[in-house]
């Protein structure tokens, strides 16, 4: 039986359960009073029916490819059995194209796994489909045993329906662990081959292991320094950019402008923050990047096709209205009798402006700045399309330098196998990137938030 | 001198620097407004000339003996897709320059019209297998990529020889060439060719994933909003999903890639560039966005529509669906909206599950291999051909109509149903 088909009949049971479920509840209510409405008899049923169910399939799902595996390995001898992990992997492949019947092996000994596993393969099935049924069944049942009338339903269904609401909140948090266990360990496992000083304070980046072990350079290189250099070149480029035009256009839009313009310049603004950065880097890689180069090579200058300037201001421009939000936001909050006592004082706007409000704005606007450097860090379509590959210990914005996200996306993309040190070093400069955004926006938040308690 | 006067004296400087200022920040507004202008209008003019294409007007022969079939008799299905539609089309070229008699020179002329224009041949001829037997069908056929590009823009690549040249106005003053409009970049997957390369892949593409998506994270995003805001009681572990949800959102979406590559396909062996695990990846993004918008949604029902439900017997769940839950609906789906636009235009994450492959056929379901709009754009982008760079302009164009479709959508929504208490 299929999984949508078992999905199917746990519905069906449900179903049936739930009017099982009613009926009974409203034929109790002929001669008793009843502690809730009939209908919560109803989805009580249901709920009893449908849940364990529903459970057991779901933990079938996640472990019956690796029983399954377990049963092809029972059935191969021990000869084929005992080469090196990716042999053995050849091994079990081949009999999986047996088993979709597009192999070509004619090894008996493959055929006989192919046939065990397909038997295994139909007893799991029908075990589990008969499991689902006896468990849909017995909420059946107890729907028509006389318990079902004693019980106070709408508060048994209310419990539940909490339980699946917290349970999803919870979401979050397994995210969460799910993220930090992904990358950890992947990232503990390439530690164990490349040394964590190394990574952390090496300077040359070749990631590019041979395949031969007795070719030049098959050990690889792994010091990130070059990538965390670029990282910070490009991300400081797109800061210096976005602070001051995000933070002006904050002021400006919040103290000056007319609310008619208000009301047009802040969605247009937000345009800019609801483009996808891919589109960013398409226009960085090909008409700002092509343009700087020319304006370099006009006045002398050698600029690399993809310089970290390009990729650098497009990610600024990116960013001007998650800084002029953030800011905006912290600058509204600044109570008015401030203004007005520096106004009434002599002071011009401007000067109420640098001298009031921006310094009782400001930890809520670093807060700000510290967010959006953040996203600058992690930004990865835009330094994917406009900076560079190669790993250079440079901080000349002109030349092309390459970032993290970068090294993370070649890595990962491409066929390789999943153990090499190459791919687990995705992991750990990921773990390095999560880890940084992390502090960032902890510190961020934390600052926003204390602003936020000082004013109100 | 008394300070009256000494601030009489300054205060030209100071209007001055007031002014000033001002400047700076009207000037710091319009570098917003002119770069997204610019961006535009690139985009745009970049893209224009994909949506039209070059076409050579034919006169293919399909009489029984130029297909190589029998003269009489029923022709099956098996029959017309054995046939050389290739020789036929370069018959038809050849036919039309009957000067043309060298090898050299009919090489180039075979290369004027696009490689697939006998696979167009071939799927219009099963189709309809009654055109079988006419002496001469009118076939408009696409022309080669470099040879569109050339006739379209004018812009001759070192791969339009000379004697190309002449063909073209030869054929241009028969009127047998012509531009039309690309409905290939609607109804095709993706190709090699640009000119036989098309979006419906990705869009469809983009459809499954963002179907997975919405299914996933709306139910739960507002399952736990309904939690954090209405039961979740005060206590640590409320703060401590609070925090999480808050870091999530500014977490880098490249790592939520690296988390589907390390737990949907290396552990749960879900299978890669598949709609499925591309649109889990989105959910576990977009969530934080659609908890944080239901939250304010719900917080903004006012308590004394829960106390007067609470008021008559109804219990707390009740009032939770019965009535604070179809008031907050609007700015719900306001908020699910934006977080799917979001979703439609995110792409790092994705390359990290394998949608960057290439891949020609439209999928047919969430499990077939699939890639989306946006990396549709990051995969063309990289392409050398002259004719991808429109390509992917017209794509952007597409994405970013899909982008602002939804977000109207969304304003009206907010518009249309939003209440004042």
């Amino acid at each position: 039986m299929q999984t949508s088909s078992l999905f199917i009949l746990i519905l069906a049971l449900a179903l049936i359960a739930y009017y099982t479920g009613l009926k009974r509840a409203q034929q109790s209510r002929r001669s008793s009073r009843l502690l809730a409405l009939p209908a919560h008899y109803g989805y009580m049923t249901a709920m009893l029916s449908a849940f364990p169910a529903l459970l057991l399939l779901l933990a079938w799902m996640i472990f019956e490819p690796a029983y399954l595996e377990r049963q092809i390995e029972l059935n191969l001898p021990a000869s084929l059995l005992q080469g090196p992990a990716d042999q053995l992997n050849l091994v079990i492949n081949s009999v999986y194209l047996q088993i979709e019947g597009t192999g070509t092996a004619d090894n008996p000994l493959l055929h006989k796994a192919a046939a065990a596993y397909n038997e295994s393969l139909q007893k799991s099935r029908q075990m589990i489909g008969g499991l689902i049924l006896l468990l849909g069944l017995s909420g059946i049942v107890f729907a028509l045993s006389r318990y079902l009338t004693r019980l106070h339903a709408r508060r048994r269904v209310e419990g539940m329906i909490r339980i699946l609401l917290m349970a999803c909140s919870g979401v979050a948090i397994i995210t969460t662990i799910g993220i930090v266990f992904s990358v950890l360990f992947e990232a503990l496992r390439f530690f164990e081959s490349v040394s964590i000083i190394d990574f952390m304070f090496g300077t040359s980046w070749s990631p590019q292991t041979a395949i031969r072990e007795d070719q030049v350079g098959s050990s690889g290189s792994f010091g990130a320094v070059p990538l965390f250099l670029g990282t910070i070149l490009i991300s400081l480029i797109a800061m210096t950019i976005a602070v001051p035009v995000g933070l002006m256009t904050a002021i400006y839009l919040a103290e000056y402008a007319s609310r008619g313009f208000r009301s047009i310049a802040k969605p247009l603004l937000e345009v800019l923050a609801g483009i996808p950065t891919v589109v960013y880097g398409f226009f960085a890689a090909l008409t700002v990047a092509p343009f700087i180069r020319n304006l370099g090579e006009s006045i002398g200058l050698s600029v690399a096709s993809e310089s970290a300037l390009a990729a650098g201001i497009v990610m600024g421009v990116m960013i001007i209205p998650f800084v002029s939000s953030l800011s905006d936001d912290v600058i509204a909050a600044v109570p008015q009798a401030m203004r007005d006592g520096s106004l009434a004082l002599g002071a011009t706007r401007s000067e109420t402006i640098k001298q009031v409000i921006i310094p009782a704005a400001l930890p809520g606007i670093v807060g700000g700045v510290l967010l959006a450097a953040s996203r600058a860090i992690g930004e990865t379509m835009i330094v994917m399309m406009a900076a560079g590959l190669a790993a250079k210990m440079t901080i000349n914005p002109l030349e092309a330098v390459t970032t993290v996200t970068v090294q993370i996306v070649t890595l990962l993309t491409g066929d390789q196998e999943f153990d090499s040190p190459k791919t687990l070093a995705a992991f750990a400069l990921g773990l390095m990137l999560f880890a940084t955004t992390l502090i960032l926006n902890v510190f961020a938040l934390h600052i926003v938030r204390k602003y936020r308690e000082q004013y109100e | 001198m008394n300070s009256t006067e000494i601030v009489k004296r300054s205060l030209h400087k100071r209007y001055a620097r007031e002014k000033r200022f001002q400047f700076y920040g009207r000037a710091a507004v319009m570098v917003g407004f002119v770069f997204l202008a610019m961006l535009v209008l690139d985009i745009t003019i970049k893209a224009m000339p994909a949506f039209s294409v070059t076409e050579i007007k034919l006169e293919v022969a399909l009489d029984r003996a130029s297909l190589e079939l029998p003269a009489e008799g029923e022709i099956s299905r098996q029959m017309i897709s054995a046939i050389n539609f290739g020789g036929v089309i370069k018959k038809a070229l050849r036919d039309a320059f009957p000067e043309i008699t060298s090898r050299k020179q009919k090489k180039l002329l075979y290369r004027l019209v696009s490689g697939g224009a006998e696979f167009d041949l071939a799927d219009r001829l099963s189709a309809d297998p009654e055109l079988v037997g006419n002496d001469s069908l009118a076939l408009w056929v696409k022309a080669d990529d470099d040879i569109d590009t050339f006739y379209k823009l004018d812009t001759r690549t070192s791969r339009v020889d000379d004697r190309q040249v002449v063909m073209i106005e030869k054929l241009q003053a028969d009127e047998r060439i012509r531009t039309a409009f690309n409905t290939t970049l609607f109804s095709a997957g993706d190709s090699r060719e640009p000119e036989q390369a098309g979006i419906r892949g990705a869009i469809v593409g983009s459809f499954w994933t963002l179907l997975v998506t919405l299914l996933v994270s709306l139910p739960v995003g507002v399952a736990a909003a309904i939690y954090l805001e209405e039961f979740a009681p005060q206590n640590r572990f409320t703060d401590f999903i609070e925090i999480n949800i808050n870091n999530l959102a500014a977490v880098p979406s490249i790592v939520f890639g690296l988390l589907g590559l390390a737990v949907f396909i290396n552990f749960f062996g879900m299978p890669r560039s598949a709609p499925l695990v591309g649109g889990l990846v989105l959910s576990l993004m977009t969530l934080p966005t659609i908890i944080i918008a239901s939250r304010a949604a719900l917080k903004s029902v006012p308590p004394s529509i829960k106390e007067a439900a609470l008021g008559i017997g109804a219990s707390k769940m009740q009032v939770v669906f019965h009535h604070t839950l179809p008031l907050a609906m609007p700015g719900i789906l306001t908020g699910s909206i934006i977080g799917m636009a979001q979703a439609l235009g995110e792409s790092a994450p994705l390359l990290m599950i394998g949608m960057v492959a290439f891949i020609v056929d439209v999928p047919g379901g969430i499990l077939d291999s699939a890639t989306v709009l946006p990396v549709q754009i990051y995969l063309w982008s990289d392409s050398p051909e002259r004719a991808f760079t429109a390509l992917t302009a017209a794509t952007i164009l597409v994405l970013l109509g899909f982008l602002t479709l939804m977000n109207a959508i969304a304003i009206y929504l907010r518009k249309r149903f939003e209440r004042r208490w």
